[in-house]
């Protein structure tokens, strides 16, 4: 009974997540379309992706904005209204309440919200910005749509970042702000040098959720315009080779592979920041 | 922001005068809030007011015609009962697993010192982090190739485009992040309260079911909000692994609204609004216990 219960989750887990994932890695030096024969191609799936694969660079390049754009402006804008809401007493509920809602909602559902307020003809962006005689096309125009993207995915990441910062903070012993304080310290000072050493353990959080946030992004992209014309990203890259009837398997796989080194590095510094500091309190 | 403030002794802090800096500050969070506010309650206005009339007049304008004919037909039109009930054929039976399994493993490691349970926890943690896409081709090869019987997958007969599929493979993603946090919590749990019911004869099960289970009803609670409302909103996993139309859930159906040839994007807000409604009820009702569920991951101790 007792080894069901825990074979059954570690089996799931390992048949599930860590064979596939070892089974992409072995894949990916392949060629295979899914029903004949897997031939090994040593590294060309990577060097003809890298080479040879008109959409791949865009991805990684749209990829990395999201990532900058997540980690630069949306992180430290949550983190800034955290601040500002652990001061302030009135109406935080309501603050609070305005700033996650986003989060509890699909990104597929804000895709589709999107349309409405960012389409050409009807849109109410342009509508707000009297662009009516001279339209924008927010989501179509492949040099602006992934902008219109950014600041939809922004609006739900910063809710979540002030959340956690928001929790983070009421965490912090008032008793080292009045120290500071004493010490001749302003609010900048002991902000920077004081509170904001403290929170380390909410900026790894919050540091592998932007990161892994950034790279898993997929769901708007793909309810707006299936990860097309100016929102390619690498996540749609994989899916594209596998669903569909090009069923590249091995070619997919690459690309799988080549997110999973660009985010180990992330996985890796978060687990061992956690799991040490389990060892200190053991 | 002057430092003065902070120097005077904080129980008298709601007394301070309002000073030119706190009303700045509070404009600047109304104006942010309700700036917030705007992507979710224009298209909710839109949604009650007919296309012909937004278009001529635009989204910013007194409404003539208020009603709620856009979410009929949303409701009929795609076929959203059979969508919800697909989502909740989905949802339920793996929140409810992955609650289970993740709470006997994270009673397993936090309280029975299982032998190995720190690598298990590194393995269910790590593998919760891996991007879905690192898994997706072989996991979907597989999926084609596992038969099930016709009466628990119909019509492909496969693991791939089942219900069974998709719950398995959120209840495996889930899981890891489920056990490190309850095992997190659980670890908070003063060693006494196991120890007398160990004295008392209480078997693995017993200790498990009957004294720890209790103990963490409220971190179950937050998880299993905040995993209601993440296996809720999937999109990826139905998207790749199903393909039967009529299958799929709720929030990878609203395609079924938009045409080809003419978006209405009131009647595609009236749709994506009806989705997002359980997902907003849930957080409602639930706040504490969504937010609770956010922060529990990130803020151990």
């Amino acid at each position: 009974m007792i080894g069901l219960l825990l074979g059954l989750p570690l089996l799931l887990d390992l048949v599930l997540i860590w064979g596939p994932a070892l089974a992409s890695i072995g894949l990916s030096f392949t060629s295979w379309d899914g029903l004949g024969e897997i031939r090994p191609v040593g590294l060309d799936n990577y060097v003809n992706i890298v080479s040879n694969y008109p959409p791949f660079w865009p991805a990684v390049w749209h990829n990395l904005l999201w990532l900058a754009f997540l980690g630069l402006v949306a992180t430290p804008f949550g983190l800034f209204l955290a601040v500002l809401l652990d001061r302030e007493m009135r109406f935080t509920r309501f603050y609070q309440t305005a700033f996650y809602l986003p989060v509890v909602l699909s990104l597929a559902v804000v895709g589709f919200l999107a349309q409405l307020i960012f389409s050409r003809d009807y849109g109410a962006a342009n509508a707000l910005l009297g662009r009516t005689d001279n339209p924008v096309d927010w989501l179509g125009d492949p040099s602006i749509n992934l902008w219109s993207v950014l600041l939809l995915v922004g609006w739900r990441h910063v809710g979540y970042v002030m959340l956690l910062y928001l929790a983070g903070l009421k965490a912090v012993d008032p008793g080292l702000k009045e120290a500071a304080a004493i010490d001749g310290a302003n609010e900048p000072q002991t902000f920077f040098r004081v509170v904001f050493p403290t929170l380390r353990p909410v900026n790894v959080i919050v540091l592998v959720i932007t990161v892994i946030e950034a790279l898993r992004a997929f769901d708007i992209v793909y309810a707006i315009n299936r990860g097309r014309n100016g929102l390619e990203l690498l996540s749609v890259l994989v899916t594209d080779n596998i669903v569909g009837e090009a069923s590249r398997i091995g070619y997919g796989s690459a690309i799988a592979v080549i997110l999973l080194l660009i985010s180990t590095g992330f996985i890796a510094t978060y687990l061992v920041q956690v799991f040490r500091r389990e060892e200190d309190q053991a | 922001m002057s430092g003065d403030r902070d120097t005077q002794p904080v129980g008298r802090r709601n007394r301070r005068p309002v000073g030119p800096w706190r009303v700045v500050i509070r404009v600047f969070l109304w104006a942010m809030a309700l700036g917030w506010l705007v992507p979710l309650l224009l298209p909710l206005y839109a949604s009650l007011r007919p296309y012909a009339e937004t278009a001529a007049e635009g989204y910013f304008s007194l409404p003539k015609t208020l009603n709620f004919d856009y979410y009929v037909q949303a409701w009929q039109g795609g076929n959203l009962p059979r969508h919800f009930l697909n989502t909740l054929l989905v949802a339920v039976p793996a929140v409810v697993l992955t609650l289970f399994f993740a709470s006997f493993v994270a009673f397993l490691i936090s309280r029975r010192r299982l032998p190995g349970g720190r690598l298990l926890l590194i393995l269910f943690t790590a593998g919760n982090l891996l991007p879905q896409q690192v898994v997706l081709t072989p996991l979907y090869l597989m999926y084609t190739k596992i038969p099930l019987p016709w009466w628990m997958s119909w019509p492909s007969e496969l693991v791939y485009d089942s219900y069974w599929g998709i719950i398995a493979i959120h209840v495996a993603f889930q899981t890891g992040f489920c056990v490190f946090v309850l095992s997190n919590y659980m670890d908070t749990i003063p060693r006494e309260l196991i120890e007398a019911a160990t004295v008392d004869g209480a078997g693995v099960w017993r200790q498990y079911w009957q004294v720890v289970l209790p103990l963490v009803r409220p971190a179950l609670g937050a998880l299993g909000t905040l995993e209601f409302a993440w296996i809720y909103n999937d999109f990826l996993w139905a998207v790749v692994l199903m393909s039967t139309g009529d299958k799929l859930p709720v929030t990878s159906a609203l395609n079924n609204l938009r045409s080809v040839y003419f978006t209405d994007y009131n009647l595609l807000a009236a749709g994506s609004i009806l989705v997002a409604l359980p997902t907003l009820i849930v957080f409602f009702v639930l706040q504490r216990q969504f937010v609770a569920g956010l922060t529990l991951g990130a803020n151990k101790g």
